[in-house]
């Protein structure tokens, strides 16, 4: 195996120097910084408290324009996420309406909704949404922390597969809650109803206002009421809501991990062994 | 192969089975007693690594599909259901959309484990000629399993390598027509793509037999790429190799848990978590990374027709590889100028495969020009220019020899082979 490793090595080293010249030209798009997260890593798991917040700003701000249509309130009490009972689960889905029906009349009805369905849009159609929001269209959240993410270019997303960096998602929507309210440099000029947000993937001007300032969502908990912890709280939140089963993949994948290293440590022995009178 | 079997049928009931189809000796004969050069580095270990990626690849979509709905409408959600709602259905839909990576990383190193130690030289053309088969068939495969999941980089993928169809001249417009089953990227695109997409694996199956039939039948190649002499240059395949390979798959199998259970989306793109939208078009629209070197081909050629010609003709070269190679020479490790040629094309290759991610900008365009240019240079110029202007390393007489001098790469002094004299 020595072998493999050494050439693979020496083949990516000589891919850096045949390549890096252009590469370190395509530096395009805005700086993400990196965050700490409680689910990055091997171990990594999400902090429960962290999440009920994540999913406090999310109902209080963000539910107002952006949907969470793969999310069902049953998962809010499933293992691996935001550590809510069934009960409360219960309690908070009736704070919904959903429509339902056909009833026997044939009538469409509305009533409160249970654990089993998903969280009710903001918008009837994307039509609606966009009417509400000049023309732009809020994407929906189920998935948004999987679907961003900033271009890592090279060498960085060689690194990125053995340090685990899965977190670009996460970053990103902190980057971009937290860029509003910058002075628009000279030179930069932001269309009637955009607003300058220098994080923004798509350009520097974006369809949404500043969604959130300090204090807007209060916390019982002590932790501080400022945009900086609400866009960590909601990032976390989002990455929930789009992997719920992150805890669950981690944790088996660590024993899958020992189980096949220890296998194959085994099997290397017993290959040595076999192979001993063979010169080869 | 079943010729190779040191079989006798003991029981009554094997002797009844035996002679009415000799299965037990056909599998001896392939996987047990055959036998097999005793030289064989890891990189030989590759091909049982595709044999059950390929068996990985299907026991995990025949699952996915109990789960999936192939309908435009549909299939973005029954993936989101797969992997929110069914049990460790995270876990299936992250091992088989890396296994494909996998399969691909695996299949690339055993295609340029051939091309160093000449495994494509007679008389193992056919087994070669079947390799590059399979690895069409795969890319089809590949191309159509990405399509599945209705992201943004499936239905803007599927609609830009669907167009390229229409470059052929007088019958394009009508080929692209029939391939998407109407007149855009649409459900009976999809609705094709996933009937082909379960088909496919079965054919590779089918030629993967045939490609170790063709071998079995003369036999493996070697690092010393010295055609076994004696017994002593052999030992029977089984337990020597099958407890290797299962070795190395072991190990491999690390690798792909690592993707798939620590980073799963590392080799994805996060635009295919977006549905599909046929009116907004990615800002950059990439296909998987295991297309990019060739995506880097077609794009550098400035016309269509010639990129997409540029492009398949860079696979349609590898089928007359084995008359191209004008060596007599096998292995890489006696042909010095070679061996350096053959690391300058790795290079380029994974050079083709950064620049098909990059944008279409001009100085990657220039890059990916003379890329394109080597590559087919070192197939049509350099490699059956060499085999005139390169004097090889004196060959070793056989495998024992080979080893006994200590180590393959070194046989000074060795007794040169007949066939290079």
């Amino acid at each position: 195996m020595s072998t493999m490793i050494k050439m693979v090595r020496a083949l990516t080293a000589a891919a850096a120097i045949a390549v890096a010249a252009p590469a370190l030209a395509a530096g395009e798009g805005p700086h993400i910084p990196r965050e700490q997260w409680s689910f990055a890593g091997p171990f990594g798991t999400f902090d429960k408290a962290q999440l009920q917040r994540g999913f406090k700003v999310y109902r209080e701000v963000c539910s107002a324009c952006h949907s969470l249509k793969q999310v069902s309130f049953r998962n809010l009490a499933q293992e691996g996420g935001l550590g809510y009972t069934e009960e409360q689960a219960k309690t908070i889905a009736a704070d919904y309406t959903v429509t339902d029906g056909p009833n026997d009349d044939g009538d469409m009805y509305e009533r409160p909704a249970v654990l089993a369905d998903k969280f009710p849009s903001p918008f009837p159609n994307e039509q609606a949404a966009r009417a509400s929001n000049g023309g732009a269209y809020p994407p929906d959240f189920s998935l948004l922390a999987k679907a961003r993410a900033a271009h890592r270019g090279f060498p960085w997303f060689v690194f990125d597969a053995f340090t685990q960096y899965q977190e670009q998602g996460p970053d990103y929507i902190h980057a971009l809650l937290t860029s509003y309210g910058e002075e628009v440099p000279e030179g930069v000029t932001i269309p009637e109803g955009k607003h300058y947000n220098p994080a923004f993937l798509a350009g520097n001007a974006i369809g949404m206002a500043q969604p959130i300032t300090d204090e807007a969502v209060e916390y019982t908990d002590g932790t501080p009421m400022t945009v900086d912890q609400y866009a960590r709280d909601v990032a976390a939140f989002m990455m929930w809501a789009a992997e719920p089963h992150l805890e669950d993949r981690k944790k088996i994948g660590f024993r899958v991990m020992i189980f096949l290293i220890v296998f194959a440590g085994l099997l290397y022995f017993t290959k040595q062994k076999l192979w001993r009178n063979v010169e080869h | 192969m079943a010729g190779h079997s040191n079989y006798v049928p003991q029981s009554a009931a094997a002797k009844w089975l035996e002679s009415r189809l000799p299965v037990i000796s056909l599998v001896r004969g392939s996987f047990v007693d055959f036998p097999t050069p005793k030289n064989l580095n890891y990189w030989w270990t590759f091909g049982g690594i595709l044999a059950v990626m390929l068996v990985a690849q299907i026991i995990t979509g025949v699952v996915l599909v109990m789960h999936y709905t192939p309908s435009t409408g549909a299939a973005f959600n029954s993936v989101e259901h797969i992997m929110r709602d069914v049990n460790f259905g995270w876990m299936l839909r992250y091992l088989h959309a890396n296994g494909a990576s996998m399969f691909f990383i695996a299949v690339y190193i055993h295609i340029f484990r051939g091309m160093y130690y000449g495994s494509y030289k007679a008389p193992r053309e056919i087994s070669w000629i079947l390799g590059v088969v399979i690895f069409l068939i795969m890319m089809g495969t590949a191309f159509m399993g990405y399509v599945l999941p209705w992201g943004q980089m499936s239905f803007w993928g599927a609609t830009v390598i669907t167009n390229l169809f229409s470059a052929i001249p007088l019958v394009g417009e009508a080929i692209r027509t029939w391939l998407w089953g109407g007149f855009a990227v649409d459900n009976p695109t999809l609705n094709r793509f996933f009937s082909l997409h379960y088909l496919l694996p079965f054919m590779i199956a089918g030629v993967v037999i045939l490609h170790v039939w063709a071998f079995h039948t003369t036999g493996n190649n070697n690092p010393t790429g010295v055609q076994p002499k004696t017994k002593q240059d052999t030992v029977p395949f089984h337990p020597y190799y099958t407890i290797k390979d299962l070795f190395a798959i072991v190990v491999f199998m690390i690798l792909f848990s690592w993707f798939a259970f620590y980073v799963p989306n590392y080799m994805g793109h996060p635009d295919n978590y977006i549905e599909a939208n046929p009116l907004v078009t990615p800002a950059h629209i990439v296909p998987e990374w295991y297309f990019l070197p060739f995506y880097a081909i077609l794009r550098a050629i400035p016309d269509k027709l010639g990129g997409v010609l540029a492009m398949f003709g860079a696979i349609a070269v590898l089928f007359v590889l084995p008359w191209l190679d004008t060596s007599k020479v096998r292995s890489g490790t006696y042909r010095p100028l070679f061996k350096q040629f053959f690391w300058i094309f790795a290079l380029v290759c994974v050079a083709l495969g950064y620049l098909g991610a990059m944008p279409a900008e001009p100085k990657y365009v220039f890059w990916a020009r003379i890329c394109t240019a080597y590559y087919f240079a070192h197939f049509l110029i350099i490699l059956p220019l060499l085999g005139f202007l390169e004097k090889p390393k004196p060959l070793p007489a056989s495998i024992s020899e080979a080893v006994l001098k200590g180590g393959s790469a070194s046989p000074a002094g060795a007794v040169s082979a007949p066939e290079i004299k």
